[in-house]
């Protein structure tokens, strides 16, 4: 099948497949069910709270997997030094926001998990913005890192009960209510201050990787920043680093989420259509030694970007004793051409095409170009 | 070439008359906007800028599924929808509240689940739930001041601007929920792509809502 005759999210599943097989990720295959356990054990952990849930035949409460990278972790074992490779392609369920409706989504994602050092982080941050391209030329991929964020949040002093709200405000931008929220916890005005302009923080590696030098040096752990130096600097040098923003406003839950964060945008997706980060925490959680980190392409986010204008591109019409050798060498003339071609005795109803031809008395005419 | 300029979701009526000549100021004109006709889409090319009119309530909507890059939308439907946006400016215009309020001599009995009238049920749930209180949520899409007075609630959490509804109904306010006023908010997607001026458009605007103080 021609790639340009498969809709963006199914050609790009094949692009994706052979990136991540390219790097030596394994395919990971897996049950559509997971038992519901799993999932409300780490509730927060998942995108939206509803999950299908059904009684199995043994007694056992099921679910139609809201996630992947929950069953990932639980089926995988720690390996020492080393470090698993995954992808997976697959569909999850989860509740769409607004509608309040269960929605199927195909997702394809890849995980690494085992010792994670700073080349596989720039691995899998590669990988995710070698995915986005492959989407979508027209991209960004913002990064941030969590550890920093920490540490910038304990040099402000916030209260650890009050550090949920502060992210959220940082998550929206949302300067002004930031600093009216850090005026009520009695932070100082200056620390407050800067908590704000990180909020702001907006640019290339090139651009803001001074400023975390200059700025950060004497607040966060030195190691954080030379992680995110090295892997920054790597990424910016990358065929598409030009892609490459930083932005502190991107921000998980550190419940599961630490180091790490990303989430990628395409022009015309009006949603992030990529996200991932590194989830030790959640590793820890779930009582595993490894680190990990993975991402995950929201493949239903291009569906609006993939609808074409008409349904085929050309409709050709026959007679009933229409002579069936003209008729083939019609149509493969018009598929040589790299076009689309419908064969009908009458014309269906409401369908759009780019030109209509006509058969009558062994000869072939155009008679209707919308083109 | 839909893409190349800045969209804006604009709320309907005396709010959004203000925006627009605050946008205005700002150096984003559309003299066609002031014509007197049932329009609801205005651009002007030259200055990369096109306006919608939308219903107050929908701008969120219009700006987070990126149909506007950017928009003004009040604080109150930004907590009952907390639509995944960016809110980048408070705009410091359309000041109101988001209150408690209940008949003259309506007395709090902490005993039994409080029945509250609202068109806000998140906002309302999430302020009973910060207080450990249980209610009862009577979601209704209007007149929420006769719901005290003909007892399907004890007390209703609406938007008070002036308090004359509330009087006129023999109704006063018991609490203050939040403090409301228009927001600037922006698409993430959007921001990602125009960034420099939707930045540039904030700075503008914050420096005349700084001078209305």
């Amino acid at each position: 099948m021609k790639s340009s005759q498969l809709n963006p999210g199914e050609n790009l599943i094949f692009l994706l497949r052979e990136l991540y097989d390219k790097y030596g990720y394994s395919r990971y295959k897996m049950n559509k069910f997971e038992e519901y356990d799993l999932y409300a054990k780490n509730k927060d952990f998942l995108i939206s709270d509803g999950v299908i849930t059904f009684t199995d035949t043994n007694g056992k409460l099921m679910a139609l997997k809201p996630d992947v990278t929950l069953s990932i972790v639980k089926n995988t074992k720690d390996s020492g030094n080393t470090v698993q490779k995954l992808y997976y392609n697959e569909n999850v369920y989860r509740v769409s926001k607004g509608t309040s409706s269960f929605k199927e989504i195909t997702q394809v994602g890849l995980e690494a998990i085992g010792n994670i050092d700073e080349y596989c982080i720039f691995e899998v941050i590669s990988l995710a913005v070698k995915s986005l391209v492959c989407a979508e030329k027209n991209c960004i991929m913002e990064i941030s890192h969590l550890g920093l964020l920490s540490d910038i949040i304990n040099y402000a002093g916030v209260p650890k009960s009050e550090i949920k709200k502060v992210i959220h405000f940082i998550g929206e931008k949302n300067v002004h209510e930031l600093l009216a929220f850090c005026h009520t916890l009695g932070i100082e005005k200056e620390k407050a201050e800067f908590l704000a302009n990180t909020a702001k923080i907006y640019g290339t590696p090139g651009d803001v990787l001074p400023w975390i030098r200059e700025n950060l040096k004497d607040i966060a752990d030195e190691k954080n920043i030379e992680i995110f130096e090295n892997v920054m600097t790597a990424l910016n040098q990358e065929e598409n680093g030009d892609v490459i923003r930083i932005d502190f406003s991107v921000v998980d839950d550190l419940r599961y989420y630490n180091g790490f964060v990303f989430k990628g945008f395409a022009e015309g997706v009006p949603t992030s259509v990529l996200s991932g980060g590194q989830y030790d925490a959640l590793m820890k959680n779930m009582k595993r030694q490894s680190g990990a980190i993975g991402f995950a392409v929201y493949l239903d986010s291009f569906e609006s970007t993939a609808s074409s204008e008409y349904d085929v591109d050309v409709l050709l019409v026959y007679s009933k004793n229409a002579d069936i050798a003209l008729l083939k060498k019609t149509a493969d003339e018009i598929i040589a051409k790299g076009e689309s071609v419908l064969m009908q005795t009458e014309k269906p109803d409401g369908i759009k095409y780019k030109r209509l031809l006509i058969e009558k008395d062994g000869e072939v005419v155009c008679v209707e170009n919308n083109a | 070439m839909l893409k190349t300029m800045l969209n804006v979701a604009l709320p309907k009526g005396r709010l959004g008359e203000k925006v627009y000549s605050m946008f205005q100021q700002a150096g984003y004109p559309c003299p066609s906007i002031e014509e007197n006709n049932r329009k609801l889409i205005f651009e002007n090319e030259e200055a990369g800028v096109r306006y919608f009119w939308v219903k107050p309530s929908d701008v969120a909507i219009y700006v987070e599924r990126g149909a506007a890059d950017i928009g003004v939308a009040g604080k109150d439907i930004l907590l009952e929808y907390e639509p995944d946006i960016y809110e980048l400016l408070d705009l410091k215009i359309g000041k109101c509240k988001m209150a408690v309020a209940a008949k003259k001599d309506f007395r709090d009995d902490k005993g039994r689940t409080l029945k509250v009238a609202t068109k806000f049920s998140n906002i309302a749930g999430n302020f009973y739930r910060s207080k450990g209180r249980d209610i009862d949520i009577i979601h209704l899409n209007g007149s929420i001041e006769i719901a005290p007075i003909l007892g399907l609630s004890d007390v209703i959490v609406d938007i008070v601007e002036t308090g004359t509804t509330l009087k006129e109904n023999d109704l006063t306010v018991f609490d203050t929920v939040v403090d409301i006023s228009a927001r600037l908010i922006s698409n993430k997607a959007s921001y990602k792509f125009k960034s420099g001026e939707i930045d540039r458009l904030t700075q503008k605007l914050a420096e005349q809502s700084e001078e209305q103080l």
